[in-house]
């Protein structure tokens, strides 16, 4: 596909790169992977686009080598230039015209629609889309396709913490406060987050943090880059991450670390939650979870005695089926102590994708409309629908979680046409190779990326799209800091942005009026401008939670970033929440009380052991961008599976042996890697390869009953000798 | 299933099976009766409470609560009749029952001492104790424990088994100078070897709990301000207060008179069920297998199983007992002991015996190893390896091929970063930077292509751009080059 690709670009269109640069030959912008969204300089050479780090509040002027390899995606012989249509006759993709790719799309889009209803047509997006692109394909989904359809795949990565946040605190924002809190905290606490291969630059934080002498602890089972530099170090066994937070509460109760003062004033329910943790006393949590009662003491004692305090979570404790009672219990933890909205302490989530917080707020997600507004609120329909110029009635209301999307496809409800953006679910959705089954049971899948992904491979369209140094727009990072994406130079010839298509399909479609029509006529426009669609988004996030009213791009240049909610103009952002109230209805915090249950698949004899998956600081989310870098495929060529020597004895594997890993759903083949740093009864292996090597074809699709997250934690596996 | 369940014992069984009906669907009544006047609360905490470090509020358990649950504190059940499925309480209400479930419990055992009963006809009776003599089984037993340790300078504990064991050291934190009395050779000789039980008794003593062993207590002389324990050897001990912890007795009357098959518990089969197919009994009042378990772990696996059962959730369950863990863990104390160490055959070759003992320390551990599964061990003072060797346990799982992680330290992992070695012996294959993957080759290749400098190297190289934890190293690099470079250079 992607020979033909080029070869179409050489037909007709300039080679990327050779597109005629514009007055800007150097332009300050933010790394286009991770929720760090690390500052960086782009410089346009005749020759190539250089990387230089910048010093901004989360990177401090560092960059990990994924940063620093961005650029070379830009013009890279992958690219994809030219829109592909599937050749009926053949079965082959092949290169199109935007004309012909585009109604392909609408042509089948209206046949369905018409045949099957408006729900046939679905939408999956992604949290590396600008908030521009993530409203304005919120606004597609419900306006031009008028479907309920629309998740993204944040709802595998970010679904259980926000859950787990708008119930205790009434806000869904990652970290509550500034980054660089972090390393001021007397004690800090990391719950399954491994930041030392995730967002390098972060651990300058932690670094700072320790020569403060602060106390790093580190809950993870696996003794990562990020646990080795901890402190504590406690490696209980996967699925026992919420037994453990009880337990830490249980103690700082027995020892009367209690902050009695703060629970009294400012959050309500602690009997209960102090009832259930009586019954998660350290003997009984160390036999469930494998962690010492010395370590358990130690921890408590560290958080509970510390004169400032800040507990995250991660993936590790959060891709479960018991994930938002796991972070509750964490968030439980951290009320108790009166952590929350105090200077230099509090809990947070770290965020994952580069825009997993913007992409979460501005309506991508099913039952949410823009400003973290609900869908099935009257009120904010009514709103949203009167800056998007429809009537209330017309919009529709809550559709399926992501996972629940696309498994629906081929079933009679289910979606026959599915529209990607920004997303690869064929390598990053659980029990891949269902998933994969589904896709091809569609009647359209389109795609709009800048590689040939694997879902694009799919695809009966791909259309082609610009990467982040050739857009404008903003993104919200882990702190709820919204910043400015800076384009260096146009998409190359043959390139459209996101915005464009996402324009010319609702056009198309019939779905808008004509951007230069009077002010005050009816019906909704969807401008492919950036600055205009986020001035929309402005309007549209007015009074909502996620209040962006008052962010302009002059101040976002102005001040260094701004943290929502920033209501007017006029007004300061909000760099620390809960400092006096939470945003629930009387004001305070709430406890929730949360039990210890199994993961949905336990080992049995059968499938003996558990498998966890994670990264690897070379490659990003399904490596669709970063397995095509040089210096990245380099340095993390291939996948692996990560086992202890004494499991690897019995197995009869040595280093380096190709191992065949199964599950109920699936198998991967990896070559072992044996460490020490790994329980034994616990094998790991990275996400971010695809075909043989997708660990997600082995991952459990159980979901937890409030996020929908998929348990990608932990699922029972057999390891054998390929 | 639908209809009323009816549970006699509102303690760490009975409500946990509240809980766990309550948790689960269905349209049923659930009916609670307590003899205890309080809501539910964790018997466990009880040494806490009395060490003084918490209040009474924070040893309350989770109550099901919501419809159909009916919760009745301070209400006793004086009779259960099997044929009209009626128990009638001490308040002369009889209630109606689809499934009876008896989560009586134990009582403590008071033993036989003049001084201590009326009369030798006479049953002991643990509510009915001379002043300044408390057994040590309810929260009731506690709040007299405590009202009595007011003021007071000195106390008695017969009884050095894991109960008595708790009450010493939970007087001890409160100051009081306390004497344990044990009729046995050595403390906790259920759980404990001779050596294991040595080192705790010398471990109490520097908390201020004095081991008086291998004798027993022959009369107890209770006055208005002091109790005075005579023993077998003569000796008077004399203390302010005196706790018995000699042990319990599951409380089964009721079954008996209600004619179900009772032995030394009430006789229940793998679905918790007794003679009678509509009584079921879980806790420390039920025997299965012959067995009473008198822990809580096994209680709350009861109270699952019986749930299930109940409620048609998993009509096939049944209760499978667990091995116990005995753990003791306070400021100072940290023991754990499971499974079966009595000696064995020594010829056997597939039996592994490890040991450790540090005295000076307080460490001692003890683990027995068949084939390559672990089958018992004592783990007593500091041992990092004790949550994994607990889940080895539990979970039969093959043990480490190097069975010192067990004994001396952590099992898994957790060391920390490897320290700059000498830069001349480090490999140039070995990773610098991991962030920007900078092996120390390319510096060194760096350096011979000219460049004089960190700043340099680092421009060069992005090493420490991304973390910045290499500094250090990249920094003893350049230095080391520099110096080496100069040594050629003057050479």
């Amino acid at each position: 596909m992607t020979d033909l690709a080029r070869s179409e670009t050489h037909a007709d269109a300039p080679r990327p790169g050779t597109a005629p640069l514009t007055s800007v030959a150097e332009v300050d912008t933010h790394c286009p992977y991770c929720a760090l969204q690390c500052g960086m300089t782009l410089r346009a050479t005749p020759e190539r686009v250089e990387v230089r780090p910048r010093q901004f509040p989360t990177n401090r002027g560092g960059l990990c080598q994924k940063g620093w390899t961005a650029a070379e995606l830009l013009d890279h012989p992958d690219r994809l230039t030219t829109p592909l249509v599937r050749d009926r006759p053949t079965g082959q993709l092949r290169p199109a015209s935007w004309d012909e790719a585009l109604d392909r799309v609408t042509d089948s889009v209206t046949a369905l629609q018409a045949a099957h209803g408006r729900d046939s047509v679905a939408v999956f997006g992604g949290g590396g889309l600008t908030n521009e692109k993530a409203y304005a394909l919120g606004k597609f989904a419900r306006v031009a396709l008028r479907t309920r359809q629309i998740d993204y795949n944040g709802r595998f990565c970010m679904s259980s913490a926000a859950a787990a946040g708008n119930r205790a605190f009434g806000v869904d924002r990652g970290l509550p406060f500034p980054l660089a809190d972090l390393a001021r905290a007397d004690t800090l606490l990391l719950v399954g987050a491994n930041v030392a291969e995730t967002m390098p630059p972060l651990v300058r934080y932690l670094v700072e943090q320790k020569q403060r002498g602060g106390t790093l602890i580190v809950i993870d089972p696996r003794a990562t880059a990020t646990a080795r530099q901890a402190t504590l170090h406690l490696q209980p066994m996967p699925g026992t991450d919420l037994a453990v937070a009880n337990a830490l509460l249980h103690i700082a109760l027995a020892e009367g670390w209690i902050d009695r003062e703060y629970v009294e004033d400012r959050t309500a329910g602690f009997d209960a939650v102090r009832r259930s943790v009586a019954g998660y006393w350290p003997a009984q949590v160390e036999r469930l979870s494998g962690v010492p009662v010395a370590d358990l003491e130690a921890a408590a004692r560290a958080l509970g005695t510390a004169g400032t305090a800040i507990i995250l979570t991660a993936r590790g404790a959060e891709q479960h089926t018991k994930g938002v009672d796991t972070v509750t219990a964490f968030i439980n933890l951290a009320l108790a102590l009166g952590l929350p909205g105090r200077p230099g302490s509090g809990y947070g989530c770290l965020t994952g994708q580069g825009n997993g917080q913007g992409g979460r707020e501005h309506g991508q997600k099913a039952d949410q409309l823009p400003g973290y507004r609900r869908i099935d609120d009257p009120a904010a329909r009514a709103h949203v629908a009167g800056v998007w110029g429809v009537r209330p009635d017309d919009l529709p209301g809550p559709g399926l979680s992501a996972y629940e999307l696309l498994d629906s496809i081929g079933s009679p409800e289910g979606p026959r046409a599915l529209l990607v953006f920004g997303s690869n679910p064929v390598v990053s959705a659980p029990r891949a190779g269902r998933i994969q089954r589904r896709l091809a049971d569609l009647d359209l899948l389109v795609v709009a990326d800048f590689v040939l992904s694997e879902t694009a491979a799919m695809a009966d369209v791909v259309l082609p799209t610009a990467q982040w140094a050739e857009e404008d727009g903003t993104m919200t990072n882990l702190e709820g800091r919204v910043l400015r994406r800076r384009a260096l130079r146009p998409p190359p010839t043959g390139v459209r942005t996101d915005l464009a298509v996402i324009a010319e399909l609702a056009r198309r479609l019939g779905a808008t009026r004509p951007v230069d029509a009077d002010a005050d006529a009816d019906g909704p426009r969807f401008p492919d401008d950036p600055r205009l669609v986020f001035d929309e988004l402005r309007r549209a996030s007015a009074g909502g939670i996620a209040d962006y009213a008052g962010v302009t791009w002059e101040r976002i240049d102005a001040e260094n970033g701004l943290f929502w909610p920033c209501p007017a103009p006029e007004r300061p952002d909000t760099p620390r929440l809960f400092t006096a109230t939470f945003p629930t209805l009387d004001g305070r915090a709430r406890f929730v009380p949360v039990e210890h249950r199994p993961a949905a698949e336990e080992v049995c004899p059968d499938y003996p052991l558990y498998l966890t998956t994670g990264r690897v600081l070379a490659q990003y989310q399904s490596g669709a961008q970063t397995r095509r870098i040089a210096p990245l495929r380099t340095a993390a060529p291939n996948a692996f599976l990560e086992l202890h020597p004494d499991l690897a004895q019995r197995l009869g594997v040595v280093d380096g042996d190709e191992v065949r890993i199964s599950s109920r759903r699936g198998e991967m083949r990896a070559p072992a890697r044996l460490s020490d740093t790994i329980r034994a009864d616990t094998v790991f292996a990275p996400f971010h390869w695809a075909g043989a090597a997708r660990a997600n074809s082995l991952t459990n699709d159980a979901l937890d009953p409030t996020s929908r997250m998929p348990e990608f934690k932990i699922c029972a596996v057999r390891v054998e000798r390929a | 299933m639908t209809g009323r369940v009816v549970i006699v014992g509102y303690g760490m069984a009975g409500s946990r099976l509240a809980s766990e009906l309550r948790a689960r669907d269905g349209d049923r009544k659930i009916v609670v009766l307590g003899a205890e006047p309080h809501r539910a609360y964790n018997r466990i905490m009880l040494s806490n409470l009395l060490a003084g470090k918490i209040d009474e509020t924070q040893v309350e358990l989770t109550e099901a609560a919501g419809h159909g649950v009916d919760i009745r504190p301070g209400v006793a059940v004086t009779a259960v009749d099997p044929a009209a499925a009626t128990v009638t309480t001490d308040r002369q209400d009889i209630i109606e029952y689809d499934h009876l479930v008896l989560a009586t419990g134990s009582r403590a055992l008071v033993p036989p001492l003049p001084g201590l009963v009326p009369d030798r006809q006479t049953t002991p009776d643990p509510e009915r104790l001379p002043r300044r003599v408390v057994a040590f089984r309810t929260l009731d037993d506690c709040r007299r424990i405590v009202d009595a340790a007011t003021g007071a300078r000195t106390a008695l504990v017969l009884g050095g088994g894991l109960l008595g064991l708790e009450a010493a050291r939970g007087l001890a934190a409160r100051g009081l100078d306390v004497r344990v009395v044990h009729p046995v050779g050595h403390l906790m000789e259920r759980q404990l070897d001779p050596a294991a039980g040595a080192v705790l008794a010398r471990t109490l003593a520097g908390l201020g709990v004095t081991s008086h062993l291998d004798t027993s207590a022959t009369a107890v002389d209770a006055e208005p301000d002091r109790v005075t324990l005579t023993l077998a050897t003569g000796d008077r001990l004399t203390a302010d207060l005196l706790v018995l912890a000699c042990g319990v007795r599951p409380e089964t009357g009721l079954a008996r008179a209600a004619g179900l098959v009772v032995e030394r518990g009430i006789v229940v089969d793998d679905r918790l069920r007794t003679s009678d197919p509509r009584i079921w009994a879980i806790g420390d009042c039920a025997q299965h297998e012959g067995q009473l378990t008198g822990l809580v772990a096994p209680a709350w696996a009861q109270a699952r199983v019986l749930a299930q059962v109940l409620t048609g959730d998993d009509p096939q369950a049944r209760y499978r007992p667990q091995a116990p863990v005995t753990r003791l863990k306070a400021a100072g104390i940290d023991l754990a002991a499971m499974g079966d160490l009595t000696p064995t055959d020594a010829a056997q070759p597939a039996v592994e015996e490890l040991s450790f003992t540090d005295p000076a320390r307080g460490t001692y551990a003890r683990l027995r190893i068949v084939h390559e599964r672990l089958t018992g061990a004592i783990m007593l003072g500091d041992n990092p390896a004790v949550g994994t060797v607990i889940q080895l346990f539990d979970r039969g799982t093959p043990v480490p091929s190097d069975r010192r992680s067990l004994l001396l330290g952590r099992a898994l992992g957790g060391q920390s970063a490897t320290p700059v070695e000498s830069p001349a012996l480090m490999p140039d294959a070995a990773t610098v930077c991991q962030c920007n993957t900078v092996p120390k080759g390319a510096l060194v290749r760096c350096w011979r292509a000219g460049a004089r400098s960190v700043a340099e190297v680092v421009a060069a190289t992005r090493a420490t751009t991304g973390c910045g934890s290499c500094r250090d190293a990249v920094e003893g690099i350049v230095n080391w080059l520099s110096t080496v470079d100069s040594a050629e250079v003057t050479g």
